[in-house]
């Protein structure tokens, strides 16, 4: 039965929450809200009443206070996790996260290091319109000392989510909102397992196309390649999982074996995350496999806007995925 | 995460108690005020004759502050420190080749070069570290006293920072964080009354930055920063008040640099006069003073405690200087920490 246990990916966050508070009595989790009203997504749910208000700590509405508790909690031996409500408001919190909890283990000679996770909501599609609605993971990405987590699907959440509580780093960890609800793709396995930071995921195999997406990017690319098939193309879909650190390695084997790239994202494509992968390929041996010009599907460089049609052409869709699939076969044979 | 236990018995406790109640604990206060003063000479020096690179924040003037408080404290309670730090990492038992060796670029420096002046820690004596932003150290001394509290390992943290910190939302979030939780911390000001050219006066509405306080439901004591006996009595009772569960106080200490904000600073902004006005007030002289009406210490003694620095302060620059420079053969590594269960 553990074999086809489905959950979202809400419901995989809370349980390696709870794994970890249960094994260990260092970590604990704050943030807004986290509490008797259990995450304004819903994500720590009921832990408030499992583990208590100490180890559930709600606090007051001060982004900057409560990542530099984490930090100085982290420093003296506990290991928190720390959400904040819309990935949007780290902005708030940004000096604690880049100038402290990034640097103090360089820049401090090694004498001290900052194992702590903060989990954040991120993206576009909830009509929460500019300041509720940003991917911000090229901001983390661009910090020495920050590791990036962008889980695409629960088992991966849950894995990934119990490695970062693991390490003896500040890891961000960015789930995406659309995603909260849905079961994914896989069952989530039962009980206190890893997936190590790191390493890229080959969602599906294929021979004409290599994709690489990441977060929500990667359903609706797997969705694309579905339909795609049943015109005869085969996508390969690479979800690196983690931004920092990167594993470009199978991203290159499959540009080896397709000769053709499409990266997709959902943050603007100036200066994105996406534009480090192609930068990597072009720079590579592998770049001489390709036989089409590298193709990139990115947010438009805007604010997110309101209004659903307009939210809806300001990222890639699932229809943006399929139409560049098939004009990078049908242009490049 | 700290590194060592601050138990390891190679670091040394230094004395704790009342500055003017035995001759061993008046010998440390005079002896740690001369350790800050003649630091902070040996680094203006070193910046003079081109010898050390950067920046540097001197506390010449202030080192009452730190040391009357490390002198509430035992090894393992924590401090969060600023740009203008190196009295409280010496404060709190720092060893002077290390932090000499960090300003310098060598190896052995406390953070093998990579932080330079602002970002020396100490972890061995409970120090978690300079801060190169201005109030950046509050927040991390509330999650450091929230540690303390859910391990219930009875420490308590003192952060310090300067006035100018006293405007930035991160001392507002922070103090009502320890307040509302009632953590074993103490917000320590040190009021040397500009943030870098901006004047209290100029800075605040209000006269009394203690008064900041009760915007947070929390104690808030003025005191004479240049006072090492004053200011281990208001620390002392703020420690006590913390360690006995009744929460963070608020400290201001008035006190003032003699020079500027960094090297680059002109002193545009005030006057010599004033300058002169606050010299008079040199907290050491004041001390030695009460310190001879106590009978607790001779001239003699004064003025060996006085030589005792000098040559403390002089042997760590010779050793820094002969010491190995940093070599950048290993940045990439340093970034993060490697995972060791």
């Amino acid at each position: 039965m553990s074999n086809n246990r489905m959950l979202t990916m809400a419901e995989a966050i809370r349980e390696a929450m709870s794994i970890a508070l249960d094994e260990r009595p260092e970590v604990f989790l704050l943030g807004e809200d986290v509490g008797i009203y259990g995450g304004a997504f819903g994500v720590s749910g009921d832990m408030y009443h499992r583990y208590g208000a100490e180890r559930v700590l709600d606090t007051p509405i001060s982004e900057l206070g409560i990542v530099g508790a984490a930090v100085g909690a982290a420093l003296s031996g506990m290991r928190p996790i720390v959400e904040i409500q819309f990935s949007d408001f780290t902005a708030q919190a940004m000096d604690q996260i880049a100038n402290q909890a990034a640097k103090i283990h360089f820049m401090l000679g090694g004498a001290l290091h900052v194992p702590m996770v903060l989990r954040t909501p991120q993206g576009s599609g909830t009509g929460a319109a500019a300041q509720h609605s940003q991917n911000l993971e090229i901001w983390f990405a661009s910090v020495p000392g920050l590791k990036v987590v962008v889980p695409s699907n629960p088992a991966d959440a849950k894995g990934l989510l119990l490695a970062a509580i693991d390490d003896p780093n500040p890891v961000i960890f960015l789930e995406h909102k659309l995603l909260y609800k849905s079961p994914g793709i896989d069952p989530v396995p039962e009980g206190s397992t890893r997936i190590p930071l790191g390493v890229s995921k080959i969602v599906r195999e294929g021979g004409d196309v290599t994709i690489v997406a990441t977060g929500i990017m990667v359903s609706r690319s797997y969705q694309a390649c579905k339909t795609i098939a049943t015109e005869g193309i085969s996508v390969e879909l690479i979800d690196p999982r983690t931004i920092t650190p990167l594993d470009m390695k199978p991203i290159f084997e499959s540009v080896e074996k397709t000769g053709r790239l499409i990266v997709v994202q959902e943050g603007p494509a100036h200066a994105g995350f996406i534009n480090e992968v192609i930068a990597q390929v072009t720079g590579s041996p592998s770049f001489g496999s390709l036989i089409a010009p590298i193709r990139r599907l990115a947010g438009l460089n805007i604010p997110i806007p309101y209004a659903p049609q307009l939210e809806h052409a300001a990222v890639p869709q699932v229809e943006d995925i399929e139409a560049a699939v098939r004009k990078i076969v049908a242009d490049w044979q | 995460m700290r590194e060592c236990e601050s138990g390891d018995m190679s670091v040394k406790q230094l004395p704790v108690g009342h500055p003017l109640s035995s001759p061993e604990l008046a010998n440390h206060a005079l002896l740690y005020m001369w350790r800050i003063r003649k630091f902070e000479e040996a680094v203006e020096e070193l910046f003079g004759r081109g010898m050390m690179h950067g920046t540097m924040h001197l506390s010449i003037g202030q080192e009452a502050s730190p040391t009357g408080v490390c002198m509430a404290l035992s090894i393992k309670d924590q401090i969060t420190s600023t740009h203008r730090g190196h009295g409280h990492c010496i404060a709190k038992g720092a060893d002077l080749t290390r932090m000499i060796a960090e300003l310098l670029g060598k190896k052995i420096g406390y953070c093998g070069g990579r932080g330079g002046s602002m970002h020396i820690a100490d972890v061995e004596t409970g120090n978690l570290g300079a801060n190169g932003v201005v109030a950046g150290g509050i927040p991390i001394a509330a999650g450091a006293a929230l540690a303390s509290k859910m391990m219930r390992t009875g420490t308590v943290v003192v952060s310090f920072f300067g006035d100018g910190a006293m405007n930035e939302g991160a001392f507002h979030e922070a103090a009502n964080l320890a307040a509302i939780w009632r953590l074993p911390m103490i917000l320590f000001c040190e009021n040397n009354r500009y943030g870098m050219s901006s004047s209290t006066a100029k800075a605040f509405a209000i006269d009394n930055l203690a008064d900041r306080s009760k915007g947070y439901g929390i104690p808030g004591i003025n005191v004479d920063g240049n006072d090492v006996v004053a200011v281990y009595e208001v620390a002392h009772a703020a420690v006590s008040r913390a360690k006995s569960g009744q929460g963070p106080t608020l400290i201001v200490a008035d006190t003032y640099r003699w020079k500027g904000h960094s090297r680059s600073d002109k002193n545009l902004y005030r006057t010599k006069e004033e300058i002169e006005q606050w010299r008079a007030k040199d907290p050491i002289p004041r001390f030695i003073t009460s310190s001879l009406k106590a009978g607790l210490l001779t001239q003699e003694q004064c003025d060996a405690i006085q030589r005792e620095a000098t040559a403390a302060v002089k042997s760590a620059v010779n050793e820094s200087l002969r010491a190995e420079p940093a070599d950048p053969l290993h940045l990439l590594e340093a970034v993060f920490k490697v995972n060791t269960p």
